[in-house]
């Protein structure tokens, strides 16, 4: 028998209503229980958590790990590395690698790579169609009984509504959720970013944020007539918000998330510092992303519809890519942002802004991730697994996007000074990162 | 009309107060450019400057021996990844007429065709001994990304939608060398706003010269802003300080300078336009809309003209028409990008082993201190940040 | 050591007399002749060599001006010289042009300035009126018209002051350290 004690921190568990400075204790990887700092006892091992937040592991439901296929990117072990590094305890990875995860087989390779790397639980998505291909619907049932935890096209929408409506209808036997990438292809018309002020300006096509808008609009009215079970992909405008907010209001059971990125940056970031110094544009390609960052106002919607609980979760869309992929013209760059290890950084800053309490930010990481996808994490309620975070709140700490455990360096946010910073993560009671040097 | 906001000026202004190095008067604007990717950061007196040695420019290309030899043993590279006649010969001319070397590449037929990335390609062409390069790329945004990977002068040559800076201003200067001015002057660009690199830097050209810009076109070829605002009854905010109009009839009264753009025939895919006789029809600078303009007003075009579309041939080619003027003047303007670029990045402000008119100058303009008082290179070229940012 | 005057007003009128004598007896006339003025103080003294033939000789000889910038060889790397408008009366091809300066010195001025005008045609021959010849020339060229002939040290200065652009006429020479 392992005895375990995370002395004196603050332990901020959602699920449990929880916010208090007690000891954790852990018993052979479960969560045995809770007792005062000053209690004496005897554990084999003990954690000095004093003047740091002791939070349930992280769960993302939406990154990419990109194997098989594309392990130039990343492949599961550096991917589950960089999580845990980010506090992320368990990573929901998407299927759009090279072959798509269409069948039982593929979806075991991948939960037999995130086993050997022995980081974080690596919980992967099957294909709503072969292929991705957007024609016929792929063995979700074959799937779901090999572990698929979940079902995208993710990295582009489910096109045809007609497919939609069908899997959303066979979610009712598998009960897994399908997860669309909203975006209507038509109206997107090759769009590299947002269709407004900063398009304009640079010259760059657009997408306009009707081409997310109609098809979040579709989904919600094919769940409304299936009853099956959908979750939005990282929603990124205002309107989209709204549209969840009204469908929650009718009483569908729809869950949304939302990124970091779209939480925090706005397309001004694409620009530069071009506005205050007049400096040359920098077209930062690092800024690229689906759904691309869109203007302040939807952002400031995205946190107050998080704030209110009408985006359930906050997911990563993690999205590493060769540093080629992202030197080069912005219309030539791949989207995509390496997003799990500075998650945590962006998110305790909109706390420091007042945007949003830590509660609910460690809410959205933990509990309600866990329950969209139905997963027994999430939580450091007595018998549980011990997947533990335990950060310094108040640490700041300045992004060096060559230093990353991912393989994907491209983020916007190389050089930013976030404060928020990952002590040590643990996965079943086992400490899976301890950040060196402190 | 539209009232637009949010014109950067202030920046603008930071920028021309800055203390200047000695010794250096006439170049004193462009001294630190080390690039013309757009005309959104130059200052007046930058553009009046290139206005000046273009006329000097234009006296010599009106010689029998239209060429100096300014520019010897200094190659220009003129990188061309989309097709283009006019812009590249009137580099070309514009840098053999100041003695420079001219290698024009080409995507078809080079390493580019077997893949190799632009940044490396550029990689190769300053290790092969450039001095400047001049690019021309399908999409936007592709010099900027040259100029912050590599410490090489730059030219924009056109990028995708984005902008065409020295279009800009040679049409700037055709409309000074007509009205002697072109403060005041109220210029309506016609089109395809919304895929118009020349719309785009002749709105920061024009306008820091103090014209008035309107944008007109129909309403499937207008950027999204402009047409918001423009949905909005002239209300909300647009990235140029410029108005917009649809009407076409309304837009014209009145105004000094018509410049219809080129409907981008083989880009039109889709379906923006309805048919080409519609836009014509609607859109077309014929004799009937050029008599609602000023008495006086010229029409300019960036060329290849397709006549009979966006602009009538009698239009094209009557007497309102500058648009061989334009073609001259490009030459000139871009000599004296070239020019000021090679001379002004690389004047150090001070030069010890003087000539006759070092002695010559009168009190006053004396070149004070040693090279210790000139700005370092490092100076210099901390105009051009953010490329430490890739 | 503080500037000290070489040359006078008087002395400066002396000496452009002077020249437009020497000019026309040496080309035995006028025909053919067109002075051009080397920017910036080249100019009003070829205007004057031009005033000056013009009133003991009555015949008006083309005087132009040039500009010669763009051809010099030290244009990288040192402070630029403002460019100023070339204006040549006449096709020079075939003409006696007297290249007018106010100092020589390493000739390199005078080089871009050769090469300047060949630009512009085929003179007949070209000859060189300066107002002072400091010496230390770095270049095989010569004056064929002095004004005087100034002996100097190499990191003296010596700077002409002519009516039109300075207010006054005279010549001083300073050291450049006390400048």
């Amino acid at each position: 028998m392992t005895r375990m004690r995370i002395h004196n921190g603050r332990v901020i568990d959602p699920g449990q209503r929880r916010d208090e400075v007690i000891d954790l204790v852990i018993i052979d990887g479960r969560v045995d229980g809770y007792v005062h700092p000053d209690a004496e006892g005897e554990f084999d091992q003990e954690f000095d958590a004093t003047r740091l937040t002791v939070a349930p592991g992280f769960v993302d439901l939406h990154c990419h790990l990109r194997e098989p296929g594309f392990e130039d990117k990343e492949t599961v072990a550096t991917g589950s590395m960089a999580a845990v590094a980010g506090g992320f305890t368990t990573v929901c990875c998407m299927p759009n690698t090279n072959p798509t995860l269409d069948t039982a087989n593929d979806i075991a390779f991948v939960l037999a790579a995130g086993r050997r790397a022995g980081r974080a639980r690596v919980l992967p998505l099957g294909t709503v169609t072969r292929g991705e291909r957007g024609r016929e619907l792929s063995d979700m049932a074959e799937m779901a009984q090999a572990g698929a935890i979940g079902f995208s096209d993710d990295g582009q929408p489910v096109w045809d509504a007609r497919m939609m409506r069908l899997a959303l209808t066979q979610s009712l036997s598998h009960t897994k959720p399908i997860v669309n990438h909203c975006e209507v292809p038509e109206i997107a018309d090759g769009g590299v970013m947002n269709e407004g002020r900063v398009s304009d300006l640079l010259g760059l096509r657009g997408q306009p944020p009707a081409a997310e808008e109609v098809m979040v609009a579709r989904d919600i009215e094919l769940a409304r007539l299936t009853g099956g079970r959908l979750h939005l992909a990282h929603i990124s405008t205002a309107r989209s918000a709204d549209l969840v907010r009204r469908a929650k209001r009718d009483g569908l059971a729809i869950t949304a998330e939302v990124t970091p990125h779209h939480l925090t940056m706005t397309e001004d970031w694409i620009l530069g510092d071009w506005e205050s110094t007049q400096l040359p544009r920098t077209y930062d390609t690092r800024a690229k992303v689906n759904p691309p960052l869109r203007r302040d106002e939807d952002r400031r919607a995205l946190v107050a519809a998080l704030s209110e609980g009408i985006i359930d979760v906050i997911a990563t869309d993690h999205a590493p890519h060769r540093s080629i992929d992202k030197e080069c013209t912005f219309e030539e760059a791949a989207f995509g942002i390496s997003g799990l290890e500075t998650a945590l950084g962006s998110l305790v800053g909109l706390v420091d802004a007042g945007a949003i309490s830590i509660q609910s930010v460690i809410r959205r990481l933990t509990l309600e991730p866990c329950r969209t996808f139905e997963l027994p994490y999430g939580t450091l309620a007595p018998g549980a697994p011990a997947d533990i975070v335990i950060f310094d709140p108040n640490a700041q700490w300045q992004v060096a996007a060559a230093r990353l455990h991912s393989k994907g360096k491209n983020t916007p946010l190389d050089g930013h000074t976030l404060r928020g910073r990952v002590v040590m993560t643990l996965v079943d009671g086992k400490v899976v990162y301890e950040r060196q040097g402190r | 009309m539209t009232e637009a906001n949010g014109h950067p000026g202030i920046a603008r202004a930071e920028r021309q107060a800055a203390p200047s190095p000695v010794g250096t008067g006439f170049f004193e604007p462009w001294i630190g450019r080390r690039q013309v990717l757009d005309l959104d950061d130059f200052t007046q007196a930058e553009i009046e400057r290139a206005f000046e040695t273009a006329d000097h420019m234009k006296e010599i290309l009106a010689r029998p021996i239209p060429r100096v030899p300014t520019l010897r043993g200094r190659t220009v590279v003129n990188l061309f990844y989309e097709p283009s006649t006019r812009t590249r010969v009137s580099f070309e001319l514009a840098a053999k007429s100041l003695g420079a070397d001219v290698v024009n590449v080409t995507a078809s037929g080079s390493s580019v065709e077997k893949g190799e990335t632009l940044l490396d390609t550029v990689r190769t062409l300053r290790a092969l001994g450039t001095d400047l390069l001049v690019i021309r790329h399908k999409d936007a945004g592709a010099p900027y990304a040259v100029a912050r990977h590599t410490d090489l002068p730059v030219v924009n040559a056109g990028d995708g939608a984005h902008a065409h800076p020295t279009q800009a201003l040679l049409d700037a200067y055709t409309i000074r060398e007509r009205f002697g001015r072109v403060e005041g002057v109220r210029v309506l660009i016609v089109g395809d706003i919304a895929h118009s690199r020349v719309a785009r830097s002749n709105a920061w050209g024009l306008t820091t010269l103090g014209a008035e810009v309107t944008f007109c076109g129909p309403p499937t070829l207008m950027p999204a802003t402009a047409l918001a605002v423009s949905r909005r009854g002239g209300s909300g905010q647009l990235p140029w300080p410029i108005h917009v109009e649809l009407d076409l009839e309304r837009a014209i009264e009145g105004v000094d300078v018509v410049m219809p753009l080129r409907v981008q025939i083989e880009r039109q895919d889709g379906n923006r336009l309805a048919s080409l006789r519609e836009y014509a029809r609607d859109y077309g600078i014929n004799r009937a809309r050029i008599a609602l303009a000023a008495p006086h007003a010229i029409v300019m075009h960036p060329g290849p003209m397709n006549e009979g579309i966006e602009i009538d041939p009698d239009v094209a080619h009557g007497d309102r028409s500058v648009v061989e003027d334009q073609v001259t003047n490009g030459v000139a303007a871009r000599m004296a990008v070239l020019y000021l670029l090679l001379a002004a990045g690389e004047s150090t402000g001070t030069r010890d082993h003087g000539a006759e008119t070092g002695e010559a100058e009168g009190p006053g303009h004396h070149r004070p201190g040693a090279a210790s008082d000139a700005p370092s290179i490092l100076d210099r070229r901390s105009v051009t940040p953010a490329r430490e940012r890739l | 050591m503080a500037a000290r005057v070489i040359l006078a007003a008087e002395d400066i009128r002396r000496a452009i007399a002077r020249i437009a004598h020497e000019i026309v007896e040496q080309n035995s006339g006028v025909d053919g002749l067109v002075l051009v003025g080397l920017r910036t103080r080249g100019v009003p003294i070829a205007q004057r060599l031009q005033r000056a033939i013009e009133t003991f000789e009555g015949a008006a000889v083309p005087c132009g001006e040039l500009d010669a910038t763009l051809y010099r060889d030290d244009l990288f790397g040192g402070p630029m010289h403002e460019l100023r408008r070339t204006m040549l009366p006449t096709d020079v091809t075939g003409a006696k042009v007297v290249l007018v300066d106010d100092v020589l010195f390493t000739g390199r001025t005078v080089r871009a300035a050769l090469d300047a005008v060949i630009d512009h045609g085929r003179p007949s021959a070209i000859e060189l009126a300066v107002l002072i010849d400091r010496g230390h020339r770095e270049l095989p060229i010569r004056a064929n018209y002095v004004g005087k002939n100034v002996p100097t040290a190499k990191d003296e200065t010596v700077r002409v002051h002519i009516v039109e652009i300075d207010g006054c006429d005279e010549v001083v020479i300073a050291n450049r350290a006390n400048e």
